[in-house]
């Protein structure tokens, strides 16, 4: 068994939660586990990556090589076009379509979103409409790591586990928000009609 | 854990009495998980920030004379400016064990170049250690401070950018106690008059052939035989792990030597070169390796590596770049859409530096472009678009020295921009040649009261850059304080053309807390 994924975003956006909850889940599986982090300069508003890697076997790269990911998920939805190279064959796109535009040549969002659905698997959602629906503004990245998380390799149970891990100390409303979110955003590809 | 965890981990295990750093990208996080581990938060181990890197490896190379261990951190460049003692402490040597971990960042993610500071090492003539892996890092920091007490010398463990930042489970090993206060049994070890440094030089020296001997038995370093004899494989670091990414461990058919610790273990490359047809050198950082074993004259057997493009020749390697060379056939996902734009890193919505820069462009437009000498820091992003504001960014410090040489030149105004921590770092010299010359200079100094760019650790400089200035002998009526907020935008105007007309030192002082550094230290009282 072995999962990459490709976590992309922007600095600030929070991209290492979702990959501190895939990795918990991971590692009380005792899987292995790899994840590669964007520090520094970046952080300041700039594009942000995270390799994240787990296999039931010793892993050897702290990168993912070049069509190896199994899924991209990214928070943003330009930032999910800029990692394609490193999409594997029968990989997966799953991305917010809610912009971060902090640049002035940002391109429209039509533009960007005829290039995903080019894609043969990909997931687009607006996971900050979402996540404000269920009157928890700030859980758009659980919502996110829902719709990815059929792709992952995980079971739902275990990813909900990561989730209970990382938020213990923040008590059992913030968990269940963040429970609540995930679900929503796992119904969103649960929905989604085979191979598309 | 992070690398950089890992190796905070191992030092702290080692037996280590101190850390001393300066924060810089990629080797931040090590000393910043010292300070929040409790085994070194109740053995009280020293963990604050040094003003520089010169002072932090002073200050353990002070530890060290007094028998304990310590760790010293730093990013390459930073290495530069600690350069004097670590080149003079490769030749005292060490009492109590210390280990370098300097942080290279191979394709300049947050730096300025991507130096090698493997050459350090060679240039000290004393061992490098380079991790593989997140076990590595963490093994080597700790059995680093065993080979420093060992060999008397200190041991560089240098890290890439990738791993430094990269996660993975680590094993840990006994917790080992504190060494005991100790001076050195020679009491003028660290006495380099030259009579002495000659000695001491010749004792270097002599101990070369014993590092040679570690490299060769290293449990680090080590020869994998391959059915395929044609071409032989040295593979450095974490370029091992972007190898056996694509064979797993034991299926490779070609022979390989991974090397993780220096100097070069001569037995297994010889091995290597007289079984193999040719050889291929991967390396992450310059191409030390691959010079040191290229003949001069191109006679001998064929080496490939960064030098001949096999491999880039700059920027850090990846797993692709290893299958490139090695002529695999590796799919690749769809082309990146044309439709993605670039997005640099930017100053924050609200960061204070941005009200600063804005003020500066309306002040001194009339004067033209190229005046404006800045530093290293979070406003250095002050060069780009919309603010367009500086001219340069070379090395810490760098920004005053540099606009008071334009100055003497004849370029006035000249001015110099530079945040708190970068003047406590490397100003202040700067600013006392200035004093002394009565140079017709202005500097505006951004007080965010933060290392802002490494993630707001406090600065030396906090509550003290008034009386530093002074204190160096800048008239008072000349360091000017100002607000940096859009509303106070006429009168940062009006302090800087204020200051402009003065033909000496002017200092602006533009005080504003860092709005990263308010956000965390709220999240962290709720």
């Amino acid at each position: 068994m072995k999962t990459d994924l490709i976590l992309a975003g922007v600095g600030g956006q929070g991209i290492l939660s979702i990959a501190a909850i895939v990795g918990a889940a991971a590692i009380e599986k005792g899987l292995y586990l790899k994840q590669s982090e964007t520090h520094g300069m970046s952080q300041r508003g700039g594009a942000v990556v995270s390799h994240l890697r787990i296999a039931d076997r010793p892993i050897a790269s702290d990168l993912i090589p070049q069509g190896g990911a199994d899924v991209i998920l990214s928070v943003e939805p330009m930032e999910s076009l800029r990692y394609l190279p490193f999409l594997s064959e029968k990989g997966w796109v799953v991305t917010n379509s809610t912009m971060f535009n902090n640049i002035p040549d940002y391109p429209e969002f039509e533009l960007i979103e005829k290039e995903i659905r080019k894609l043969p698997h990909s997931v687009l959602l607006d996971a900050d409409a979402i996540a404000r629906k269920l009157g928890h503004p700030r859980g758009s990245n659980m919502v996110m790591l829902g719709a990815a998380s059929p792709f992952l390799r995980l079971s739902k149970e275990e990813i909900i586990g990561g989730i209970e891990m990382i938020f213990r100390r923040k008590g059992p409303d913030v968990i269940k928000a963040n429970i609540n979110a995930f679900e929503a955003g796992l119904e969103i590809s649960g929905r989604l009609p085979e191979g598309k | 854990m992070l690398g950089v965890e890992a190796i905070g981990q191992g030092a702290i295990d080692g037996g280590i009495s101190g850390v001393y750093a300066y924060p810089g990208t990629p080797s931040t996080e090590i000393t910043e998980y010292i300070q929040n581990n409790e085994v070194a938060i109740t053995r009280n181990i020293h963990r604050l920030w040094s003003v520089n890197e010169k002072t932090a490896f002073e200050a353990a190379l002070g530890m060290s004379y007094a028998g304990k261990r310590s760790l010293v951190c730093m990013k390459h460049v930073g290495l530069n400016v600690a350069a004097d003692p670590f080149m003079n402490a490769c030749v005292t040597g060490v009492n109590g064990g210390l280990v370098l971990a300097v942080a290279d960042d191979p394709s300049m993610h947050s730096s300025q170049n991507e130096q090698d500071s493997r050459f350090y090492g060679k240039f000290g003539m004393v061992p490098v250690l380079e991790p593989s892996n997140q076990q590595e890092a963490y093994d080597m920091a700790y059995d680093g401070l065993e080979l420093s007490e060992q060999l008397k010398v200190p041991v560089v463990l240098r890290i890439t950018t990738r791993l430094a930042h990269s996660r993975s489970g680590v094993a840990s090993r006994p917790l080992k106690e504190e060494k005991p206060l100790g001076i050195p049994e020679n009491p003028k070890q660290f006495l380099l008059l030259p009579a002495y440094a000659r000695k001491y030089y010749q004792d270097l020296l002599g101990k070369q052939h014993k590092m040679l001997s570690h490299s060769e038995v290293s449990a680090w370093n080590r020869y994998q035989d391959g059915q395929d004899k044609s071409l032989g494989i040295i593979a450095c670091g974490i370029a091992w792990n972007y190898l056996m990414e694509h064979f797993g461990e034991g299926n490779l058919p070609h022979p390989v030597v991974k090397i993780c610790q220096y100097p070069l273990p001569v037995d297994m490359l010889k091995k290597l070169e007289e079984e193999c047809g040719e050889l291929l050198v991967m390396e992450e950082g310059y191409p030390l390796v691959e010079e040191q074993l290229t003949d001069f004259f191109g006679k001998g057997k064929k080496i490939s590596g960064r030098l001949n493009g096999v491999l880039p020749r700059a920027g850090e390697l990846n797993p692709d770049h290893v299958a490139k060379a090695l002529g695999l056939k590796v799919y690749t996902g769809p082309a990146v859409p044309p439709v993605v734009a670039n997005r640099p890193p930017a100053l924050c919505q609200g960061c204070g530096h941005q009200d600063v820069y804005f003020a500066l462009n309306a002040a001194i437009s009339v004067y033209g472009d190229g005046r404006v000498f800045s530093d290293i820091g979070c406003y250095t992003l002050g060069a780009l678009q919309p603010y367009d504001s500086i001219d340069t960014c070379v090395d810490m410090g760098a920004s005053i020295t540099m606009a008071k040489g334009a100055s003497d030149a004849g370029l006035i105004p000249a001015f110099a921009v530079i945040g708190d921590s970068t003047f406590t770092h490397s100003g202040i010299t700067g600013l006392l040649d200035c004093v002394v010359e009565k140079t017709n200079i202005n500097i505006i100094i951004l007080d965010n009261e933060a290392v802002a760019m490494t993630g707001g650790q406090d600065s030396s400089a906090a509550g003290k850059i008034e009386d530093i200035c002074a204190g160096i002998g800048v008239a008072p009526e000349h360091i000017r304080l100002v607000v940096p907020l859009k509303k106070n935008h006429e009168e940062m105007v009006k302090t800087i053309r204020e200051e402009i007309a003065f033909p000496g030192v002017s200092v602006i002082i533009a005080r504003r807390p860092c709005i990263q550094k308010i956000a965390r230290e709220k999240k962290s009282n709720r």
